[in-house]
C-alpha cells in the first residue's frame, strides 16, 4: 500500500497509525545499526527526548544562535541530513529540564548517520548534544556510541499524517522551481 | 610510517599474477589450524617484498580468517568480543542489510561460504596456469600434514580474453578508480582520484581521515596492520545481459550505448561524462584522463552518466558527503570460461570473485552495499537499484535522462547473482605468528 501511495497519490492526504514500539511487525527492514523505523506519509520522523545536564540551559540558546548563523552563512550546511524540518524544545518535568529534538527527514536515520556525525563534528554544531545526560564523550571518533545514544533516546510516534504524503523536500523544491520557470516563460511570451 | 614489512600485500600491491586460486578452509582442530598458519607464513607476501618483486616472482599467498576462524584457532573470548559486531555476525547474518535476499539469499550460495564452518581463505597467486597447478598440489600436500584442516571449496581465477587489459565477462574495463594511500611513496593519484587517503581508512592501527583511531580489536599485536575484507562471488549472466542490449538497441552502436548507460562508462573504460556521444577507447585506456571528471558541475542531471548508473552509485565523487570515509580497495578477478560473442548462454557459471578491503565493514562496505547499491531512492530515483550489482526482483526500473524525454526501462532483470560471500580479517605478519603460537607463551607486542 505504501509504495503505491508514494509513487502515485501525493495529492491524497494520508494518515497512518503506527503500532506500539514504532514498527509494523510484518515489514521491519534491517538497517546497518538496527531495525529501521518505517516511512510514513510524513516521511521519516525522528524525536529525541533527553534530560539536559543541570546548569547547561543557556548553551542550548547559544546553540540556536550558532545554527542560525551557520545556515545563514552556508545554506547547504545541513543538506546531508536530507531534512524537511527541525524543531528544538526545552521543557521541565518535576524540576528537571528536558530537551526535545524533532525532525522530518527524507531518509531513514540509519543510512547517512555517519555523515551527520561528520557534519556536526566539522561545523561545531555538536554542542547541544554534549549537554545531554549520558551522551558519549568520544562521539566524534565513535559513531557507534553516538548512534546508540540517539536510538536509545528516540521516541517513535504512533500516528503520522501527511497533507502531501511521501513527497521529498527535493520534489517540493523541484515543483516550486518548475512553477517559477513556467512563470518566467509566460513573462517572455508577453 | 606504514609498516610495509608487516602488512600483507593484498590491498597494497598487486603481484605479477595472471591467475589465482581461492581455497576456503575449515579448521576441525585448533592445533591443526595453527600448524597451517605457522607453516604458510613464509609464503605470505608482504607489501614491501611484493612491491619490489620482479615480474618472474609471482608465487605469493594471502591468508585471512573469519571470526569463527579466529575462534577455531583458539583466540580468547575477550579478544573475539573486541571485534566489530558486523564482523562477529558475519556476512550471512547481515544478508538483509546487504540486499542478499531472493535469488541472492545465502541459502542459494554454492561454495560453502555461508557455513559457520568457514574459517579461512588462502589465495594462491601464480604467473600462469601450470604454476598455479603446481602451487595447488604443493598446498594440498601441506594441508595433508595439518590435522583437521579441510578444504570446503575452491575457485580458480583467470583473466578473460582479450588479455590486453582487465575486464569482466560483460566486457567492461576494470580497475579504473582506486584510492591512493598516503605514505606509500611513488604512488601519485591519477587526475580525478582525489588526494591520497590516510592509511587508517584501510589498515588498522593508523590515523584515518578523522584522525587517530580507537576501539580497535585486542590485543594490538593481532589487529595492527590488519584489514577487514568482504568477499563477494558474483555470477554474471552474460547471455541475459547481451539479450537485454539487443532488446534495447537496434544497432551495435545503440547496444554499446545502452551498456555504457548502465555502467556510466563505455566498455572501453571511457567515462560518459567525458565522452557522452561516442566511445573513445584511447580515452578509456589513458589513466591520466579516464578518471578526471566530476558529476556536480559536469553532469548534474545525468544526461551523460545516468544518476543511477553503476559508477555514479559506487563512487558519487563530488555529489556525496564525506566521500573519503567511504572509499574501499577492491581486489579480485574473473572466474569461469569466457562466453564467445554471439554464442548462446551455455549455463556455465562465470563471474567476478572480488574482495573489498577497508578498516570498517559497517562504515565502508556495508554503507556502499546498503545505500549506494540498493537504496531504491538513491539520488531521488524512486524505484531503482544499481543496474549491475543491485538486488533486482523484476519490479524495478532504470531511467536514462535524455532531452526532451527520458528513457525509462521497466522490469530491469538481474545481470548478476551473489553465489558466495564472507567477511574476513586479513592480519599482518606479526599477527599471523601470534595466531600460530596461540597456546604457547605469547609475545605481547
Amino acid at each position: 500500500m505504501h509504495d503505491t501511495l508514494r509513487s502515485n497519490d501525493w495529492a491524497q492526504p494520508a494518515a497512518v497509525a503506527i503500532p506500539k514500539g514504532g514498527f509494523f511487525p510484518d515489514k521491519i527492514e534491517q538497517g546497518r545499526y538496527g531495525p529501521i523505523f518505517p516511512k510514513t506519509p510524513a516521511c521519516y520522523g525522528f524525536s529525541i527526548i533527553a534530560k539536559i545536564i543541570p546548569g547547561t540551559e543557556e548553551n542550548f540558546y547559544q546553540y540556536a544562535r550558532n545554527i542560525e548563523t551557520a545556515v545563514a552563512g552556508k545554506s547547504d550546511v545541513l543538506a546531508v541530513l536530507k531534512l524537511h524540518y527541525l524543531r528544538w524544545n526545552l521543557f521541565e518535568i518535576k524540576g528537571d529540564t528536558y530537551f526535545q529534538y524533532m525532525g522530518i527527514f527524507d531518509t531513514d536515520f540509519d543510512k547517512y548517520t555517519e555523515d551527520a556525525v561528520a557534519i556536526f563534528a566539522a561545523t561545531g554544531l555538536n554542542t547541544v548534544f554534549e549537554n545531554l545526560e549520558g551522551f558519549p564523550k568520544d562521539w566524534k571518533t565513535n559513531a557507534a556510541a553516538f548512534i546508540k545514544f540517539v536510538r536509545d533516546h528516540h521516541r517513535p510516534s504512533f500516528l503520522e499524517y501527511g497533507e502531501y504524503p511521501y513527497v521529498s523536500a527535493d520534489e517540493v523544491k523541484k515543483a516550486l522551481k518548475l512553477k517559477a520557470a513556467f512563470g518566467h516563460m509566460l513573462d517572455y511570451m508577453q | 610510517m606504514l609498516e610495509l614489512d608487516d602488512i600483507q600485500h593484498f590491498l597494497m600491491a598487486r603481484p605479477h599474477a595472471m591467475v589465482a586460486r581461492y581455497e576456503f578452509l575449515s579448521f576441525k582442530q585448533p592445533a591443526g589450524g595453527r600448524a597451517w598458519v605457522g607453516g604458510i607464513i613464509d609464503k605470505v607476501g608482504v607489501a614491501s617484498v611484493v612491491r619490489a618483486a620482479s615480474e618472474t616472482e609471482s608465487r605469493w599467498v594471502t591468508v585471512a580468517f573469519t571470526w569463527n576462524g579466529l575462534r577455531a584457532l583458539g583466540v580468547d573470548e575477550d579478544s573475539l568480543a573486541s571485534f566489530p559486531d558486523e564482523f562477529r555476525q558475519g556476512m550471512v547474518a547481515r544478508a538483509e542489510v546487504l540486499g542478499d535476499t531472493g535469488q541472492n539469499d545465502p541459502a542459494n550460495w554454492v561454495d560453502g561460504t555461508a557455513s559457520p564452518e568457514l574459517h579461512a581463505i588462502a589465495i594462491l597467486f601464480a604467473r600462469d596456469i601450470p604454476e598455479r597447478e603446481r602451487c595447488r598440489a604443493e598446498h594440498g600436500q601441506f594441508l595433508a600434514q595439518c590435522p583437521g584442516v579441510e578444504v570446503i571449496s575452491s575457485l580458480d581465477l583467470e583473466a578473460t580474453p582479450p588479455f590486453e587489459y582487465a575486464h569482466d565477462h560483460f566486457g567492461y574495463r576494470d580497475r579504473l578508480s582506486l584510492p591512493a594511500i598516503e605514505g606509500l611513496g611513488g604512488d601519485v593519484p591519477t587526475p580525478g582520484s582525489g588526494h591520497p587517503l590516510k592509511p587508517g581508512e584501510f589498515f588498522l592501527g593508523y590515523p584515518d581521515e578523522n584522525g587517530p583511531t580507537n576501539g580497535l580489536p585486542k590485543p594490538e599485536i593481532l589487529s595492527r596492520n590488519g584489514s577487514f575484507v568482504a568477499y563477494r562471488r558474483l555470477e554474471e549472466h552474460v547471455g541475459k545481459f547481451r539479450d537485454f542490449l539487443k532488446q534495447h538497441g537496434e544497432t551495435p552502436g545503440e547496444q554499446e550505448l545502452i551498456a555504457a548507460k548502465l555502467m556510466g562508462r563505455w566498455r572501453s573504460g571511457a567515462p560518459l561524462v567525458l565522452a557522452p556521444e561516442k566511445d573513445d577507447p584511447e580515452l578509456g585506456a589513458d589513466r591520466q584522463r579516464n578518471n578526471n571528471f566530476d558529476y556536480g558541475k559536469m553532469d548534474p542531471h545525468g544526461y551523460a552518466a545516468p544518476l543511477g548508473s553503476h559508477i555514479r552509485r559506487m563512487n558519487p565523487r563530488d555529489t556525496a558527503a564525506n566521500m573519503n570515509r567511504r572509499r574501499m580497495i577492491r581486489r579480485g578477478g574473473t572466474y569461469g570460461p569466457a562466453l564467445p560473442e554471439g554464442a548462446p548462454d551455455d549455463g556455465v557459471e562465470r563471474g567476478i570473485a572480488s574482495f573489498v578491503g577497508c578498516a570498517s565493514l559497517i562504515r565502508q562496505f556495508e554503507f556502499a552495499q546498503n545505500v549506494w547499491v540498493n537504496d531504491k531512492n538513491f539520488h531521488e530515483l524512486g524505484n531503482e537499484r544499481d543496474p549491475i550489482i543491485g538486488t533486482q526482483d523484476g519490479t524495478l526500473e532504470y531511467k536514462i535522462p535524455k532531452r526532451p524525454i527520458r528513457k525509462k526501462i521497466t522490469g530491469l532483470p538481474s545481470f548478476t547473482s551473489v553465489r558466495g560471500g564472507a567477511y574476513f580479517f586479513l592480519p599482518g605478519l606479526k599477527a599471523l605468528r601470534w595466531l600460530a603460537a596461540l597456546g604457547e607463551s605469547q609475545p605481547t607486542n
